[in-house]
């Protein structure tokens, strides 16, 4: 399989405190590879430099051979990698369908003069935009809420909205920050499943979680963070057996890496 | 759909005959010539205001207004003077000139939110009136002064206006120029808002980092609306340059950039002709409480006080509310 995203020697401080220390790995073409490790391992530091939120101090992503690291976050959405969010992030006083809607507008054909002018590139785009929105509300169950205000949305449908903005912006790979986070079991394995089709349509996901079974049922691989520094990476299977992975996580909870 | 866009039209027209029929003749038929003066200066204050408006839909409490008010006024007034210029063509050069002065500032400033943008919009009307003091090219204290009434504009040999120095009612000339640019800016403020643009900036205002995460270029964003925002503000300084044919250092202070965005709470915050109504109901309140002499200042302030905690969203939230009871 074709590699997708190749991140190399990443490091990141802040001041003094290493948050990512020399971390490689790379990510597989519509692969759902999962990143893992004790709270404030730097998994959220790590996602924040690959979709170049925070600019690494050394190192750099690639992104098909394209360095992606360092620049702008929207410039880096532009070419195709976008993040979540691990706190609920959305427009909270925008209509559900106008959060997804204007999610797309890095698709946009028409200017900004174009938009203001009403060409017909620009209603092309609204109509376009429109009927995308409304498929992907569908795929994600948020259909019957579409003309809520946001912040009204129980949690559960928080998320998805979420990751409905995300895939709006018709990503090559998606960085999902705990998107079990908050969820009940039925939740946690609908969502498992919606992460699955999202794969099945040609997306690659990168995502952090700390739900551990969830993340054994859907990851390819797994890579493991413990203060900073990569210690793992493998198959669900091999991580469970990975005697250090075992010891980062000894201390807290036994179970929590699904033995 | 058809009868929502046919209310539209209607309302538009009704405007606009208000404004530019109705207003006009009940002033001559009551002779209350003064009427004009004061209705010039809302629906100019209420351009300025426009402009605030603006910066409040990205997310941006703007108190700094006066400072391109004042800009845009003494680059009219420089250009006619200094230059020769006639005042048509300095109208829109003001506004430029203050988009383009705001892009040099906004560069750095928009990075900030909160207080922190209030506080140095705060400054910046100050460092304004400083700058007009101590400048040789604005003339200090004395300010600038016997600027002349605007001349006849022709278009190829066709005379579009007449020179106002020889009208017979140049008070009435001047509301109609104000009232014709308020149009233009709200209408423009109306389309920005209501295409994509607007929703755009309602998710800089709403969360800058979701913005950014889904490909919105914020920086660029923010600037493109604090441009139009100051050309709103230099506009209105330059016409009432040319209105009071003068323009001092102590024409725009801190109090107007307070004003100008008191009037945007004061209409809505969440309707674009929040400003307009925001400044006319400011304006008349405050003239009305001259009556009351000395506690003129206690009275608006408390006035003010009680309207922000009744009515959070603004006067025209209450047509809001009537419509859905309705
Ligand atoms: N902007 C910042 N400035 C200083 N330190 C930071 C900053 N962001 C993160 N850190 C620190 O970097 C370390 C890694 O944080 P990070 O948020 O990446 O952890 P995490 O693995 O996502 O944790 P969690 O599972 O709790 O979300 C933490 O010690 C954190 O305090
Ligand atoms: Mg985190």
């Amino acid at each position: 399989m074709a590699e997708m995203l190749e991140v190399s020697g990443l490091t990141k401080r802040f001041g003094g405190l290493v948050a990512v220390n020399n971390v490689s790995f790379s990510v597989r073409e519509k692969e759902i590879l999962s990143v893992i490790g004790p709270n404030g391992a730097g998994k959220s530091t790590l996602f924040k430099l690959i979709s170049s939120f925070l600019r690494p101090t050394t190192g750099e992503v690639r992104l098909k051979g394209e360095r992606i690291s360092g620049l702008a976050p929207h410039i880096a959405a532009r070419r195709g990698v976008v993040r979540t969010f691990q706190e609920t992030t959305i427009f909270k006083n925008m209509s559900v369908r106008d959060n997804v809607v204007i999610a797309h507008h890095l698709r946009s054909k028409a200017s900004l003069f174009g938009f203001f002018l009403g060409t017909g590139t620009a209603k092309a785009d609204e109509a376009a935009f429109g009927a995308s929105a409304d498929e992907i509300l569908e795929l994600l169950g948020l259909s019957s809420l579409a003309e809520e205000t946001a912040r009204n949305l129980p949690h559960g449908h928080l998320r998805a909205l979420g990751i409905a903005i995300g895939l709006a912006t018709d990503p090559s790979i998606l960085l999902l920050d705990e998107p079990f986070a908050g969820m009940n079991h039925d939740e946690t394995m609908r969502m498992v499943a919606m992460v699955r089709r999202l794969r099945e349509r040609g997306l690659t996901i990168l995502l952090v979680e700390h739900d551990m079974p969830a993340v054994m049922r859907i990851s390819d691989r797994i890579v493991v963070l413990n203060f900073g520094q990569k210690i793992a990476e493998g198959t669900p299977s091999e991580i469970q057996a990975d005697d250090k992975v075992i010891e980062a996580y000894l201390g807290s909870e036994d179970e929590a890496i699904g033995l | 759909m058809t009868h929502k866009r046919n209310v539209k039209i209607a309302s538009v027209v009704a405007f606009l005959a208000i404004v530019f029929i109705a207003v006009p003749a009940a002033i001559s038929a009551s002779g209350r010539i003064d009427l004009y003066y004061t209705l010039t200066s809302v629906a100019l204050l209420s351009i300025g205001s426009a402009g605030v408006w603006l910066t409040f839909y990205i997310g941006r409490i703007n108190i700094g207004q006066g400072a391109y008010a004042l800009m845009g006024g003494y680059v009219s007034a420089v250009l006619v003077m200094n230059h020769g210029w006639s005042f048509w063509p300095t109208l829109p050069v003001a506004g430029l000139f203050c988009a383009a002065a705001s892009v040099l500032i906004g560069l750095p400033i928009l990075r900030l939110r909160g207080v922190y943008f209030a506080m140095v919009t705060l400054t910046l009307t100050e460092v304004a009136r400083l700058l007009a003091l101590a400048l040789p090219i604005t003339n200090g204290a004395k300010g600038i002064v016997s600027i002349p009434l605007p001349g006849a504009l022709s278009i190829f040999g066709l005379t579009v206006i007449p020179d106002f120095a020889v009208l017979q009612n140049s008070r009435l000339a001047f509301y109609l120029l104000a009232v014709t640019v308020m149009v233009v800016c709200f209408a423009v403020m109306y389309r920005l808002v209501n295409s994509r643009i607007g929703k755009l900036c309602q998710s800089l205002q709403q969360n800058e980092e979701l913005a950014s995460s889904i490909g919105v270029n914020i920086a660029y964003l923010r600037v493109i609306a604090y441009a139009v925002s100051s050309f709103f503000g230099g506009v209105s300084g330059a016409i009432f340059a040319a209105i009071s044919q003068s323009i001092y250092p102590s024409s725009f202070t801190v109090t107007d950039s307070v004003n100008f965005m008191l009037n945007c709470f004061l209409g809505g915050l969440g309707y674009v002709f929040g400003p307009m109504l925001g400044t006319l109901v400011l304006y008349f309140g405050w003239d009305l409480l001259f009556q009351t002499g000395q506690f003129q200042l206690l009275i608006y302030s408390g006035l003010m006080i009680v309207l922000m905690l009744v009515l959070p969203n603004g006067l025209l939230s209450l047509a809001e509310m009537t419509r859905k009871k309705g």
